[in-house]
């Protein structure tokens, strides 16, 4: 069998908003890897309490993981991490939630 | 406090359906989600086909339909439920149909496409890949349109509620705001969809990790057939894509073809370039191939797909060939990695014809009811089965709660008063890997034990949630389900001495005819 191409180790930072201050990680990835990937991984390495909003992971079907990277409305799905430092907000149009999440349900959707 | 003749728990295909029918039948319905409506579950995410005997490619019958369906289950069918889904199958296809799904048509019928395991051309689609998205926006579309439904997201359910032995509705959890919401219902269907969450390698949404299943067997209700997950054999591995569902190659298949390698750039099974292997023979082969250190790099087979033009490419698959591009792929010019993912769960909640489980007044729905498919799922039957389960549960729920009071229920919901310290994310991920490696498609004794001695340790305590969305909470009430369901499936793993279908034990090599029986676990 062959062995695995050598992935070089990256590293991004990203600088998430949280309320109102900016928190920065420093997220080790691999080429290809999105921005949601970065974002589980701060989850289960660094901080559990960050709060993000995603269902489907990979198939870019639930449309739940929308956010701002550097000023740009994107899926965090499918946004792919890049060395250097990235800016990520939550939406600006939608309530405030928590961290990145917002409300997106639509209004006859939601617990009344 | 909310309350509803009829509460669905869940808003993949299973309970949109189950909604409408139950709407349809006279009762008001609560339909709630921890996801958005309609975008949680597998429903959406799904790209290919649906089987049904619509016989609009070619003349078909239900019969045929079960016929395959029983032989594909390895002898583990519950005939009942298969031919609820062949029979039911192609009234709720129609009506999807009428309802503007826009099946795939040729020459003015609707297309059908020969998948494996199937005796002829039985599956319809939407192009391209975008059966799930259509299927999930249609029912979307008829729920929204439904005056008697109310629906809910956001909101996860945490426990039912059972007096005298009855399911009387549920406790759920709003998630944004962290308050408490009991819900009072004459019948609740559970449409919470499988548990391939529990893998590390898998398909699934993140809401995918067995709720039903633990909040079934918590209300005392039984289990079906939990050792039965199916892993998908081609799902992909390598390069890293983004933006597209892992399962994708299996429609290139179905119109291309395509050819497995092994490092030699071999076939290994006996395909000559045709998709014609079942899904557990598939699965089998590629690992036994890696076994033998005649994988692909990253430890999957090569899939190719050079022998197509950028013609043909293009013509199967239009903007997709696109999305690939984005994603560096060319595939006239390079073959890509593949291997198992965790894809399906035949196991679950035991059910009558009627969706009724073994708990009065609780029915389940779909993915999460187990025994339709016995011990290997035919492709395409998993959407089928949600729309004709959903359907009939729905139905049956509302004749049900035509005839019953509104029951009162207990607002307290139980929470445990200890919060542990772990970091519950990682713990998820690393119950996962556990399952990926000891009860994943090959499993052995000396394995299993060892994954059941780690899942006992895990933690099972669910405290009551911060005000506010509370996200780690959210991990513990996720690990803590998915730390019982894992527990029920290596169980179950474990007593199967023998090798059938998706259960292949490498130390029971051989199915036995002994074990042709079903194991159910209560609590
Ligand atoms: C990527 C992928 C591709 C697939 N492709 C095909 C295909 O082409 N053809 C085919 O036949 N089958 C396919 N399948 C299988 C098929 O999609 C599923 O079996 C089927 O859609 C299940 O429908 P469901 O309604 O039972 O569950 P789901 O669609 O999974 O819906 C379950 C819902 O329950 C919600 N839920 C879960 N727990 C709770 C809780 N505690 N409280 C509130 N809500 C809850 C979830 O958020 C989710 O919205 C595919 C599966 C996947 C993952
Ligand atoms: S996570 Fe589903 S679209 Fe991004």
């Amino acid at each position: 069998m062959g062995t695995p191409p050598d992935h070089p180790r990256l590293s991004a930072r990203l600088k998430i908003r949280r309320g109102g201050s900016f928190e920065s990680f420093e997220v080790p990835f691999e080429q290809g890897q999105t921005v949601l990937d970065g974002l589980r991984w701060i989850r289960a390495q660094r901080d559990p309490s960050l709060a993000i909003r995603f269902s489907c992971i990979n198939a870019n079907a639930c449309k739940e993981c929308m956010m701002r990277v550097d000023g740009k409305t994107v899926y965090a799905c499918t946004t792919r991490l890049v060395p250097g430092e990235m800016r990520l907000e939550p939406l600006p149009n939608k309530k405030l939630i928590k961290d990145l999440v917002t409300e997106i349900a639509p209004p006859d959707e939601r617990l009344r | 406090m909310l309350r509803s003749d009829v509460l669905v728990v869940g808003s993949g295909a299973a309970g949109m359906y189950a909604a409408i029918a139950a709407a349809r039948a006279g009762s008001n319905v609560l339909l709630v989600d921890r996801s958005l409506i309609g975008r949680g579950g597998a429903t959406v995410m799904a790209q290919m086909t649906v089987a049904v005997a619509v016989g609009e490619e070619e003349p078909d019958h239900w019969e045929h339909h079960l016929a395959d369906t029983l032989k594909a289950g390895r002898g583990l069918c519950d005939a009942d439920l298969s031919q609820l889904l062949c029979e039911d199958g192609p009234a709720c296809i129609r009506e999807m149909d009428e309802w503007g799904v826009g099946w795939a048509r040729r020459d003015g019928h609707m297309a059908q496409v020969h998948a494996p395991g199937h005796d002829r051309k039985r599956c319809v689609y939407v192009d391209f890949l975008n059966t799930g998205p259509a299927v999930s926006k249609t029912l979307r579309a008829r729920v929204q349109r439904t005056p008697e439904i109310q629906r809910v997201g956001d909101l996860v359910v945490t426990e039912l509620a059972i007096r005298d032995g009855m399911c009387v509705g549920a406790h759920a959890v709003h998630t944004p705001t962290g308050a408490s919401v009991p819900i009072a219902a004459k019948a609740t269907i559970l449409a919470t969809g499988g548990l391939t969450r529990l893998y590390a390698r898998n398909s699934a949404s993140i809401n995918m990790g067995g709720d039903g299943y633990a909040l079934a067997l918590r209300a005392g209700a039984e289990l079906i057939d939990m050792e039965f997950v199916q892993f998908f054999p081609i799902g992909h591995l390598a390069p890293r894509l983004v933006g597209m569902d892992p399962i994708m190659w299996d429609p290139f298949r179905y119109k291309l073809g395509g050819r497995l390698l092994n490092s030699e750039m071999k076939e290994f099974l006996p395909e000559e370039g045709r998709y014609i292997s079942a899904r557990d023979v598939a699965t089998y082969g590629i690992l036994k191939e890696v076994a033998a250190g005649r994988g692909s790099p990253h430890r999957g087979a090569w899939l190719s797909f050079q022998h197509c033009s950028e013609a043909v490419l293009r013509e199967a698959f239009g903007p997709v060939i696109d999305r690939l591009a984005a994603n560096g792929i060319d595939l006239t010019r390079q073959p890509i990695e593949v291997a198992p993912i965790a894809h399906y769960h035949m196991g679950g909640m035991r059910a009558g014809a009627d969706m009724q489980t073994t708990v009065p007044h609780l029915f389940a729905a779909g993915e999460a009811v187990g025994g339709a498919n016995g011990a290997n799922r035919l492709s395409g039957n998993a959407i089928t089965e949600a729309l004709t389960f959903g359907r009939r549960a729905g139905e049956r729920a509302a004749a049900l709660a035509a005839k019953i009071p509104m029951p009162a229920i207990d607002p307290s919901s139980g929470f445990s008063s200890n919060r542990s310290k772990i970091n519950p994310a990682a713990e998820i991920v690393r119950l996962q890997k556990l399952m990926n490696e000891h009860v994943g498609p090959l499993r052995t004794q000396g394995g299993l034990e060892r994954a059941l001695q780690e899942i006992r340790q895990m933690c099972g305590d669910l405290p009551a949630p911060r005000a506010g969305l509370d996200p780690e909470w959210m991990d513990l009430h996720d690990l803590r389900n998915m730390r019982l369901v894992a527990e029920c499936v290596t169980r179950a793993a474990l007593a199967r001495t023998e090798s059938r279908g998706a259960h292949q034990r490498e130390d029971f090599p051989e199915t036995s005819a002994a074990w042709e029986r079903h194991q159910t676990i209560r609590v």
